[in-house]
């Protein structure tokens, strides 16, 4: 135990060396955040009107929730980087604990998250974005987010694991997220949508996250109380569904480690 | 003896291609075994397998005593790796990258500095110690790569093609390492594409072509398996080449062998230095003009060619 502490803090230090010292990254967790808030913000902020709340405020939940989807793509490519140059292999032939690799890589791209989640809560405070169901809740919301982001960070090892080759990864992630973003609540109100879609969108599991989040932060619109059973219910939807994906995806990725390495 | 690193039929296939059919090997504990083939002969699978990065299909090893199956945690706790590519981090610096291996090694964050140091000195890499290593050249990768297999003073420790695409001078610094660590006990598995680097540092050479092991023994052992010594004679016209194939025909009693472009003819010695002797006064009698006379061992080279057919034709 304490020598898996040892080796996941060492490599955790790693990454975050990295993280000083590639651009990309940093600007990836900073300003694009800040420019999801911003353009979405402002663009669909004045096109758009839901009822009972502004829009700006309506929509800080779904692009908090994005961002922690694009997580899969981060960890993915950094696991598949580390696989083509060799890095891997030379871990695997030291005598250090085998899950530590892919516990640093997960826990520093939750840092990233975490990073994201501050600049995004702050620009969205700068545009008039607030929380109105006290302090706890709102902490409450983004532990929720962070849960989804470590889950996500999970989910891109093994992807990075299976896939290897970064082109592979881009566009797995990308057909993954895509879907699961723009079929749900995150940028718009379900209401309007016709039957059958409607009902896709509300049991798409990002849309239980985000209207956890916004009945956390208290952003919702005065509709609720109707839709379909996980947006009815999205906290304990959004924990126990985040809980069964990590508690499938963790040993999944860690078996595939075990074998991505042995070719 | 002791023996370090035992392979008794590894085997392992790839789909349906066999890369390793039954390879055996056996490295007494403190010497250098050289493992020579061409592209695709299986050098680096039977490598990864020895240091538990790839599980053998069938077969068994033991490496310092350990078995690679059922005890590769021990196994890798006596090892040092330096991979046929180097495995490094580019955004660390060298001094980073060192001491994030000997931490993982466990030795402890102020030992795994002072090593780093230390081989960073060693290997001529001090003065790019606080550089990304992506902005190295690739002698300094590699070289920073046997560093990292040496952080934690293995006991045994393998090679894959560690000289590939290094100067003259890194080879030789290489070369005093790896001689250093053969005098301080080390065991050394070393796969090579220079034939002259296994001459000079390995105790025995084995050749492997098409996974398996077709040649092994010491480097005059396998010279002495493709033939002995010729007697080769260099001539100042092309006019001479008939004379002095008869008289070599009578004194070596086997057929000479022409090169036109050279003008040189050459004949195997059966006798030693009485055909020399013989041949040289039969010459002399032939009145050939000669303008070069000497006594030619084969070339690792050579040995190399003949065995292997000088195909690659495992390659896939
Ligand atoms: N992961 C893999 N998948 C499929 N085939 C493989 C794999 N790794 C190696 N092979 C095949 O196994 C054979 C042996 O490969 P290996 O890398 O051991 O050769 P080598 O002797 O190291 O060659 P080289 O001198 O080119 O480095 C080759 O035919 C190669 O194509
Ligand atoms: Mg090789």
């Amino acid at each position: 135990m304490v020598e898996l502490v040892s080796d996941v803090s060492a490599l955790v230090g790693r990454h975050m060396k990295h993280l000083v010292r590639i651009p990309e990254k940093l600007l990836s967790v900073t300003l694009m955040p800040v420019a999801y808030v911003v353009v979405f913000g402002v663009l669909f902020g004045s096109a758009i009107s839901v009822p009972g709340s502004d829009y700006r405020s309506y929509l800080m939940a779904g692009i908090f929730t994005q961002m922690m989807l694009t997580n899969v793509g981060n960890t993915a490519l950094g696991v598949a980087g580390d696989l083509s140059n060799g890095v891997v292999d030379r871990f695997r032939s030291l005598p250090m604990s085998r899950s530590s690799v892919l516990i640093a890589r997960t826990l520093s791209d939750l840092t990233l998250a975490v990073i994201a989640c501050v600049t995004m809560a702050i620009v969205g405070y700068l545009m008039g974005w607030r929380v109105h169901e006290g302090f706890l809740k709102a902490l409450a919301g983004f532990g929720l987010l962070l849960l989804l982001g470590y889950t996500m960070a999970w989910l891109g090892a093994l992807i990075g694991l299976l896939a290897r080759s970064a082109e592979a990864v881009n566009s797995i992630a990308f057909m993954l997220v895509m879907p699961l973003t723009f079929l749900s609540n995150a940028f718009i109100p379900l209401d309007g949508l016709p039957g059958w879609l409607r009902w896709l969108c509300e049991w798409n599991p990002v849309s239980a996250v985000v209207a956890a989040c916004r009945e956390l932060f208290g952003n919702t619109t005065t509709g609720t109380g109707k839709g379909a059973f996980p947006v009815q219910y999205p906290v304990p939807v959004s924990l126990v569904l985040c809980g069964l994906l990590l508690a499938a995806v963790v040993p999944a990725a860690v078996g595939a480690y075990r074998r991505a390495a042995a070719r | 003896m002791e023996i370090a690193i035992e392979a008794v039929g590894l085997r392992k296939r790839y789909g349906g291609h066999e890369a390793l059919c039954g390879v055996d090997l056996s490295v007494p504990t403190g010497t250098l075994l050289g493992i020579l083939g061409p592209n695709g002969a299986g050098k680096t699978t039977t490598v990864r397998v020895l240091a538990t990065l790839l599980e053998p299909d069938e077969g068994r090893a033991s490496v310092a005593g350990y078995d690679v199956r059922d005890q590769p945690r021990e196994v890798r706790r006596s090892i040092g790796l330096t991979g046929q590519y180097a495995a490094l981090d580019e955004r660390l610096t060298g001094r980073e990258n060192l001491r994030l291996i000997g931490t993982l090694y466990r030795l402890g964050r102020r030992a795994a500095k002072a090593r780093a140091d230390e081989l960073l000195d060693r290997l001529d890499l001090a003065h790019a110690a606080e550089r990304q290593v992506k902005t190295y050249s690739g002698g300094m990768r590699r070289r920073l790569d046997l560093a990292a297999s040496l952080i934690a003073e293995p006991k045994v420790l393998f090679l894959d093609e560690p000289t590939t695409g290094l100067d003259l001078t890194s080879r030789l610094t290489l070369w005093d390492m790896i001689r250093e660590q053969l005098a301080g006990g080390v065991t050394v598995l070393m796969t090579t594409q220079y034939l002259e680097e296994a001459d000079q540092l390995a105790d025995r050479i084995a050749v492997i072509d098409g996974g398996r092991v077709i040649a092994d023994g010491t480097s005059d052992e396998l010279k002495a398996k493709v033939g002995g010594e010729r007697l080769e004679v260099s001539l100042a016209d092309d006019s001479d080449i008939p004379a002095t194939v008869t008289a070599l025909r009578e004194t070596a009693a086997a057929e000479p062998v022409v090169a036109q472009d050279s003008r040189t003819v050459s004949v195997s010695l059966r006798d030693g230095l009485k055909t020399v002797s013989e041949a040289a006064a039969a010459l002399d009698a032939a009145g050939a003009r000669t303008v070069g006379f000497a006594v030619r061992r084969p070339s690792l080279d050579g040995v190399f060619l003949a065995l292997t057919g000088g195909t690659t034709s495992r390659e896939r």
